[in-house]
Formats: structure tokens, C-alpha cells, sequence
């Protein structure tokens, strides 16, 4: 094998969102020696643009909120197909996970009497979102961060992890380049955690970053791990929509929890009408009962236009197909006719400052324009729920890469602290795992060679594709035929397009050299995105129903038998297969906390 | 929009220079679109860190007509039409490739201040904190670390061998954030006063007219830091007590 830069580590956590930070730092605490990888600088990941808060019932705005009721809401809004041991712990553990960071040093807005103020979020019964203004998840990575740095970690930034090692079935290393030498390095070790976030960049119109392209998801279906729901994909019902260079920006949820409403072109708010069975018991149907449930929990239902996610992204989709959408083709977000201007730039300052400096807009003044924008992946690598074991050995999974938390449709907030409580989890038990392990496997030099050749390939070619021309149409199809309404005849035109993409994206060319080239790190990250992208395709054609994040227009409603399924997808020599899988039991005492209270 | 033209730093620590290309603008974009339109098409391989573009990760500074700015932050609409616009890389930290510089000294830089240290919880196992002391220190929190402070500050701009014991604005806020913490127990003044190099920042105040997320970094983090390094001098007990409770002479956020 030729040489390459080497490190020896027990744990390396690959990403440094939320979830990997956590996970590094619980780690290192366990005296396993961590290495922490990261494609960007530290502090960068898309953790940083989470604006609403972290869910956690810690019960200091509604004393009567506490683990049980954030655990049926979290079920519920999954539509019942979470993994109900995770969404048990999540709920039991995030008071405490939030409570921590306090400790490390977040600064939480706070109550009146000193504790830790709590909003509202779409299908969250109380008040329950830790939050700091709208910039939250810029408050938990730089905590995290700085928490981080006297832990004894080995940061390895700007670097891009492209294979994971295995040796006689179990992860023996990860193989990675270093962005700015775009020289190769290998990082020995006795379990590593995937912890890369989501796949946003699989759409044209997203939330999320260039990192988004699900190099985890890819690299742990590469390594023989199961992925699960990957059918399930939210669309974050507010996205900006004008002008087209922030088209799918967000516009966090906040501005509903604190007052805001969807109207369309004729001023209705529409949101009435679409309160579906599930959540008619809880739903205000009178805008003058909706209003007074902002500041009266007892006598007043909360309002429409904070139904979970899914449904809220439909009916705007809806709306705008009926030729009641706003001049650009979303909808109207209103909170200037409704909070005064100073309340407004309290509450929201980043989304005050983004509207008024991208789009001209006064928030205080004027209506927003808003859209659905492709946001967050439900499905990820199945994992044990108590260690966040994978299904290969010494492979673990935390954050947004991970799947079963969420089940059909993620509520708002639940992501940052299931970062929290899934990362520390993992990072605990890959440690032990580590620990318990008297050396690291060998490496197979076959594998690194094979890597490694793949990747320089684009260099070679005098004559081939351009990584972007391929990753726009790539996202252009995703956008067009697996977008929020999906039917059988477009996803298989999906699958086709993709094949037909896949062959493209073996002549991908790349111009320049190894340093710092971002073309040659699209042409590396097309290898995830078009796996993911063949994944969520093959999820979608396969449920025939609508439930969360998945709708079929072929299959307008829920299917009892496929609510008991998990999709799992696996590969093996080379080709992709898909299997129904039953849920495990939930039991009896868990379930009767599903019941409605009223 | 007609073309635009665009003058971009190409090279790396070897050397380089402005190159030329005329670039396809359209109604709303910002400099960070247009270099994309150039990576996609004229220019694959051009280097340039970007990550939210929305203003809130701190990837994408350059200097942008001479002046440090968020590329995703900076309207093309706010330059002359016809005239040339030129994005260079910001200049105190070393070039790595194109608009890449490497920025390690302020992660090291960020190594060497001393950790949070919270006293206990209170008995009933929450902390209490009133939304007035915490607002006064979210102005600090609410840094990207976008390091344009940093880029501008004279102490270092032209003064390579200052590094080695300077921490610079970004990390002076970072300073005053724990300093003033409500619940933090440690005492970084010798820090501030030794190796962090306070004394060499003489308050030209050009950190604070560059932050993006407008951060009173001079009159509400580096001159309080002042006081309270030369009051501890004389009186250790007033450290103690301005811990605890600071008001005035502020400015206010905005
Ligand atoms: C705009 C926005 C707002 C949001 N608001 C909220 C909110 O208010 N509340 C909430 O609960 N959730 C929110 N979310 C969702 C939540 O922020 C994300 O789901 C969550 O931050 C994901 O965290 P993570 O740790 O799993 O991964 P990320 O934060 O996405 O981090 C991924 C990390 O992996 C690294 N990485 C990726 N690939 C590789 C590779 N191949 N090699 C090495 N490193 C790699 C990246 O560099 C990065 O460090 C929001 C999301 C967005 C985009
Ligand atoms: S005020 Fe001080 S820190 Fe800021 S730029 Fe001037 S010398 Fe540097
Ligand atoms: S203080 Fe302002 S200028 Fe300095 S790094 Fe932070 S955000 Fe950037
Ligand atoms: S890309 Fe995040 S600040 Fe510009």
C-alpha cells in the first residue's frame, strides 16, 4: 500500500453538527481517544442555522408538560412510525441534555423569574422550545464548540471522509481527503460515528448548505448498514420564495409560535381548512379562538397554522395549484398586521434582518412571501435505540444521519435536542465499544487502493461531464418527480433519469489540480447524492400510501398495515434492495400515553 | 441585469492576481451567486468557503472592493453598474488557494482561553438568570466568526510577528462573554493582561465598524475588558462585584 497520512484513534466522529460535537465530547469523557472530522471549519455545520430552539419539556412555561406528553406528540406527529424506544428516551433525556448546555455555557432566553424560556412549535402541546431569539443552533455549536476545545479532542477541519474501512465485517477506519492539499488520509479506529447530517442538496430548493449531499447515509450503506424511511423527507412549509437567489431560504417557524399567520391571495386564512381527523380534537376552527390561544391555553385550542409540518406544506401546495397563491408562488406569511414592530424585531431579529437585507422586504411592514423548501430527512441509518449501534460492527449513528426518531414527519425543535441526547448516547457507547476492543483491525489495503483510484479518475479524463451541469440536473429531477406530491409513473421516470445520471457521472471531469478545488469535491460528493437520491426514489415507489413526509397522489391515504412497516434498504454486491420490515412492539403502558387527553 | 464584471483573485501562496470574467447577474443576487455562476461554468475550480448563505455561518468573508464583507450578504445592486467589482481574499491570515486563507490562528487563538466555569446549580437543579443580564451578553454570542474583525485590526493586519500574543477582537468578545457571565468562576485578567495582548488594541474601533452582526465589540466588550484589567491592580474585590452586576454606558444592541 502506498503511504498515506495516518492517525491512530479509538473513536472518530465523522461531522461536527450537533450531533457529532456531542458525541465527540461524550467520547473523550469516556477516556476513548476521539478524533473529530468535519468537511467545513468547525462551528460551520448546518446545526448553526437552526433557528427555532431545542424541544425539551422542561415544564417551566406550562407545568403540566413533562416527558410523557412530549413523547405523544412526538409519536403522533411521526404518524406512529417512530422507533418508540428512541422517541421514549428522547423525551425523557432532552430536559436534562438542555440543562447541560446551560452548564457549558448557553445563554437561554429566560422567564420571569429566571429559568429557561419556552415557545411554541407546530404539534408540540406546550410551550416547549429552549430557544435564544431565532438564532438557537448558533448558540448550541458555538457552546459545544467552545466546550469542546478542553476535551482533548483531535479536530481534523476541512476534511472529507469519502470511504468508511472494514475489515472482516467490522469498521476498521475511515479514508478521507484533506480539502486544502487534496492529499488522502486515514484515520485507524475501533468504532467511528456517522453523525453528517441530511441530504438538502438532492433539491433545488432547500434549507440546507453544500454539505448536505448524505455522505453518511452513503457511506454506511457502502459498509453493508441498513437504512430505513428513506421515503420520508420533510418539506419545511415556509422557505423564502423572492428573488430567486434565496429561493428556499428559511423562514423559521418562530414567526407562527409568536404570532404570525398563513393567508392566500384572497386574504383567507386557509389553514382552516385543512384540519385533518387526527388533530381536529385539539384545533381551534374559529380565528377568533386560534387568537386568543396565543396567550390562553385553558379555554382556547391552538391554531391551524401550527399543525405539524407536513400538513401545513401540503395545503400551501395546495393553495398554490388552485391559483391562490402570492405573485411568486407561495403563499402570504403575515405578522405585521398582527405584532407591533418592536415585538416583531425582538422575537426576530435574523428573520427581520434577512428579509429586509435579501429581499427588501419589512417584516414589521409587510407581508412575507413563503413557500415550501425541502428541509430534513426522516430516514437515516437504522440504529439500535439505546447505544445508536448500526447494523455493522463497531458503526454507530446520531443527528439527522440517523433514522427511526422521527418516523413519518419530524416536529419542529425535536431535531436539536435529539442531536443532544442521541449524539451523547452514541458517543458513549462507541467508546466502551472501543475501549473494549484490545487493538484496531488491520487495514485492507485493496480497499484504500480502490478508493483512492476512484477518486483521482476525474483528473485523467481528457474529455467528460461537468460535476455542477450534473448535480443541477440531478437536482432538477429530484425537484420535478420526487418532490412533495410523488405518483408512480414520475418516480419511475425518476429512477430512469437517475441511471441515466449515474452513467454521466462516471466521465465526470474535473479541471486544475488537488488543492482546494471545489469542482473535484462535487465530482466525490455526486457519488452520495446520487445513491441517496436512488434510495429515497426506491422508498417512495415502494409505500404505496401517504403518511408524514410521504404523500401519494396514486395512494391519497394511510394504510393501516403499511403504518406497521419500516422500508429498509441495503446493499449487497453492488445492488440495492428493499424489504418491509414490522416495527418492533410497543409496550402497553407507552401506548396508552398515545390516547387523547381531552 | 446586463453582465456584470468581475475581478477575482486567483492564485495561492505562491502568488497570484485579479483575473477578469464577465459573469451573468439577475434580479436580487448577491456576490456569492455570481461566484457561483463562475464556479459552475468559467471557473470549476475556483476555491471559496461558503456554507448558510444567509448571513449567519461566517464562511464567506472576502474583501469585497477593498472591504471586508459577507459575500452572501453583499447585494450586486449596490455597486455601480458598468464599473468592475473585485473580490479578493481577506488579507491578514495566509492564502491557501483563491479566496481560501487559512484561518487556524483563531481556532488556536480560541484554545487558550480558559474554559466556563459555572458555580453549582441551584438546589432545585435549574440556574437563575434574569433576561436582562443574559440579553447584555447575547450581543457576544451572536458572533459568526466570520474573523473580518480580526482581518481588519491593524494590531495584526500588518504586524505578522503580533500573532504569536495577540487574541484579537473575535477573541477579546469571547473574553468579555465569560467575564461577564453571571455564573462563570474564573479569572482571566492575567490572561488578558499577558499573553492575550489587550493593551496592544488602542481602540481605533475599525473591528467594530466591519462586524456583520453589528457588535459593539470595542465600546461593550474591549474597553470594559480595559477597566477591569487596570481595576484589579488596585482592587480585587471590585472584579468580584462587577461579576456579578455591570450596567450603563452601554450601547444598545441594534
Ligand atoms: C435553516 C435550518 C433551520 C433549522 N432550525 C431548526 C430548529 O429550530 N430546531 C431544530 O430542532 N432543528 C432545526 N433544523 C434542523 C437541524 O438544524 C438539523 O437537522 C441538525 O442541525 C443536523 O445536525 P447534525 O449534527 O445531524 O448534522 P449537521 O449540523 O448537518 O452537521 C453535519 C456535519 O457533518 C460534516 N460532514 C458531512 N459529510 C462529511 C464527510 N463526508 N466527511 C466529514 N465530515 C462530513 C459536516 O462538515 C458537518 O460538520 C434546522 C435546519 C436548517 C437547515
Ligand atoms: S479597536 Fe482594538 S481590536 Fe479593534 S481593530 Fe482597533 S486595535 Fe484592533
Ligand atoms: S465579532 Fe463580528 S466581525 Fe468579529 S468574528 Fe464575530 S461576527 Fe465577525
Ligand atoms: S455563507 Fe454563511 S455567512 Fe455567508
Amino acid at each position: 500500500m502506498a503511504e498515506y497520512e495516518t492517525h491512530d484513534l479509538d473513536v472518530v466522529v465523522i461531522g461536527a453538527g450537533g450531533a457529532g460535537l456531542r458525541a465527540a465530547i461524550e467520547a473523550s469523557a469516556q477516556g476513548a481517544r476521539t478524533g473529530l472530522v468535519c468537511k467545513s471549519l468547525l462551528g460551520k455545520a448546518h446545526t448553526v442555522m437552526a433557528e427555532g430552539g431545542i424541544a425539551a419539556s422542561l415544564g417551566n412555561v406550562y407545568p403540566d408538560d413533562n416527558w410523557k406528553v412530549h413523547f405523544r406528540d412526538t409519536m403522533r406527529g411521526g404518524k406512529f412510525l417512530n422507533n418508540w424506544r428512541m422517541a421514549q428516551i428522547h423525551a425523557q433525556e432532552s430536559p436534562e441534555r438542555v440543562l447541560e448546555l446551560e452548564e457549558w455555557g448557553a445563554l437561554f432566553d429566560r422567564t420571569p423569574d429566571g429559568r429557561i424560556l419556552q415557545r411554541d412549535f407546530g404539534g408540540h402541546r406546550f410551550a416547549r422550545l429552549a430557544h435564544v431569539g431565532d438564532r438557537t443552533g448558533l448558540e448550541m455549536i458555538r457552546t459545544l464548540q467552545h466546550h469542546s476545545v478542553h476535551q482533548g479532542i483531535e479536530v481534523f477541519m476541512e476534511c472529507t471522509i469519502t470511504r468508511l474501512l472494514i475489515t472482516d465485517g467490522h469498521v476498521a477506519g475511515a479514508l478521507g481527503y484533506w480539502r486544502e492539499s487534496g492529499r488522502f488520509v486515514i484515520f485507524r479506529c475501533k468504532a467511528a460515528i456517522l453523525a453528517t447530517g441530511g441530504v438538502g442538496k438532492a433539491y433545488k430548493v432547500t434549507t440546507n448548505s453544500w454539505e448536505g449531499t448524505g455522505d453518511g447515509h452513503a457511506l454506511a450503506l457502502w459498509a453493508g448498514a441498513d437504512l430505513i424511511d428513506m421515503e420520508f423527507l420533510q418539506f419545511h412549509p415556509t422557505g423564502m420564495v423572492w428573488p430567486p437567489s434565496v429561493r428556499g431560504l428559511l423562514v423559521t417557524e418562530s414567526v407562527r409560535g409568536d404570532g404570525g399567520a398563513l393567508r392566500n391571495s384572497e386574504g383567507r386564512r386557509f389553514m382552516f381548512d385543512y384540519i385533518p381527523e387526527l388533530y381536529r380534537a385539539e384545533t381551534a376552527d374559529t380565528e377568533e379562538e386560534a387568537d386568543r390561544w396565543y396567550t390562553d391555553r385553558t379555554s382556547a385550542r391552538r391554531t391551524p397554522d401550527l399543525l405539524p409540518r407536513d400538513e401545513v406544506a401540503r395545503a400551501i401546495n395546495t393553495e398554490v395549484k388552485a391559483g391562490r397563491g402570492s405573485p411568486h408562488g407561495g403563499v402570504f406569511l403575515d405578522i405585521a398586521s398582527r405584532r407591533d414592530p418592536d415585538y416583531i424585531k425582538r422575537r426576530l431579529p435574523s428573520m427581520y434582518h434577512q428579509f429586509k437585507e435579501l429581499a427588501d422586504v419589512d417584516i414589521t411592514a409587510e407581508p412575507m412571501e413563503i413557500g415550501p423548501t425541502c428541509h430534513y430527512f426522516m430516514g437515516g441509518v437504522r440504529v439500535e435505540a439505546d447505544t445508536a449501534a448500526s447494523t455493522v460492527p463497531g458503526l454507530y449513528a446520531a443527528g439527522e444521519t440517523a433514522g427511526g426518531m422521527h418516523g413519518a414527519n419530524r416536529l419542529g425543535g425535536n431535531s436539536l435536542s435529539d442531536l443532544l441526547v442521541f449524539g451523547r448516547r452514541a458517543g458513549l457507547a462507541a467508546a466502551q465499544h472501543a475501549l473494549g476492543r484490545p487493538r484496531a483491525a488491520e487495514i485492507d489495503a485493496a480497499q484504500v487502493e480502490a478508493a483512492t483510484t476512484h477518486a483521482l479518475a476525474p483528473f485523467g479524463r481528457e474529455e467528460g461531464e461537468n460535476p455542477y451541469a450534473i448535480q443541477q440536473d440531478l437536482q432538477d429531477c429530484m425537484q420535478r418527480l420526487v418532490g412533495i406530491i410523488r405518483r408512480e409513473d414520475e418516480l419511475k421516470e425518476a429512477q430512469q433519469e437517475l441511471a441515466a445520471l449515474k452513467e454521466r457521472a462516471k466521465r465526470v471531469k474535473v479541471e486544475g489540480h488537488r488543492q482546494y478545488n471545489p469542482g473535484w469535491h462535487l465530482a466525490l460528493d455526486l457519488d452520495a447524492l446520487l445513491t441517496l437520491s436512488e434510495c429515497l426514489t426506491m422508498g417512495a415507489l415502494q409505500r404505496t400510501e401517504s403518511r408524514g413526509g410521504h404523500t401519494r397522489d396514486d395512494y391519497p391515504k394511510a394504510d393501516d398495515e403499511l403504518g406497521k412497516v419500516n422500508m429498509v434498504i441495503r446493499r449487497r454486491e453492488d445492488e440495492l434492495s428493499i424489504e418491509a420490515e414490522p416495527l418492533s412492539q410497543m409496550p402497553d403502558d407507552l401506548k396508552a400515553l398515545l390516547e387523547d387527553p381531552h | 441585469m446586463p453582465d456584470v464584471t468581475m475581478q477575482v483573485w486567483r492564485g495561492d501562496a505562491g502568488g497570484g492576481a485579479l483575473e477578469e470574467y464577465q459573469v451573468h447577474a439577475e434580479e436580487g443576487e448577491v456576490v456569492l451567486d455570481v461566484i457561483h455562476r463562475l464556479q459552475a461554468g468559467q471557473a470549476n475550480d475556483l476555491a471559496v468557503r461558503w456554507n448558510c448563505k444567509a448571513g449567519k455561518c461566517g464562511s464567506c468573508s472576502a474583501e469585497i472592493n477593498g472591504k471586508p464583507r459577507l459575500m452572501c450578504m453583499t447585494r450586486m445592486n449596490i455597486f455601480e453598474p458598468g464599473e468592475a467589482v473585485t473580490v479578493a481574499p481577506v488579507r491578514t491570515f495566509p492564502i491557501v488557494r483563491d479566496l481560501v486563507t487559512d484561518v487556524s490562528y483563531n481556532f488556536e487563538m480560541a484554545k487558550r482561553v480558559p474554559a466556563f466555569a459555572p458555580k453549582p446549580r441551584e438546589p432545585d437543579g435549574t440556574y437563575r438568570m434574569s433576561q436582562e443580564d443574559v440579553e447584555r451578553l447575547q450581543e457576544f454570542h451572536k458572533c459568526i466568526e466570520c474573523f473580518m474583525c480580526q482581518d481588519v485590526c491593524h494590531v495584526i493586519r500588518d504586524h505578522e510577528d503580533n500573532k504569536a500574543n495577540y487574541a484579537g477582537p473575535r477573541m477579546f468578545i469571547r473574553y468579555a462573554e465569560l467575564e461577564m457571565h453571571p455564573l462563570d468562576t474564573v479569572d482571566r485578567r492575567p490572561l488578558l493582561r499577558g499573553q492575550a495582548g489587550l493593551s496592544y488594541c488602542n481602540i481605533t474601533k475599525c473591528c467594530t465598524e466591519v462586524c456583520p452582526e453589528s457588535i459593539h465589540i470595542t465600546d461593550n466588550a474591549i474597553i470594559p475588558l480595559k477597566e477591569r484589567v487596570v481595576d484589579s491592580y488596585y482592587d480585587p474585590v471590585a472584579w468580584l462585584g462587577r461579576k456579578i452586576r455591570r450596567r450603563g454606558r452601554r450601547k444598545a444592541t441594534g
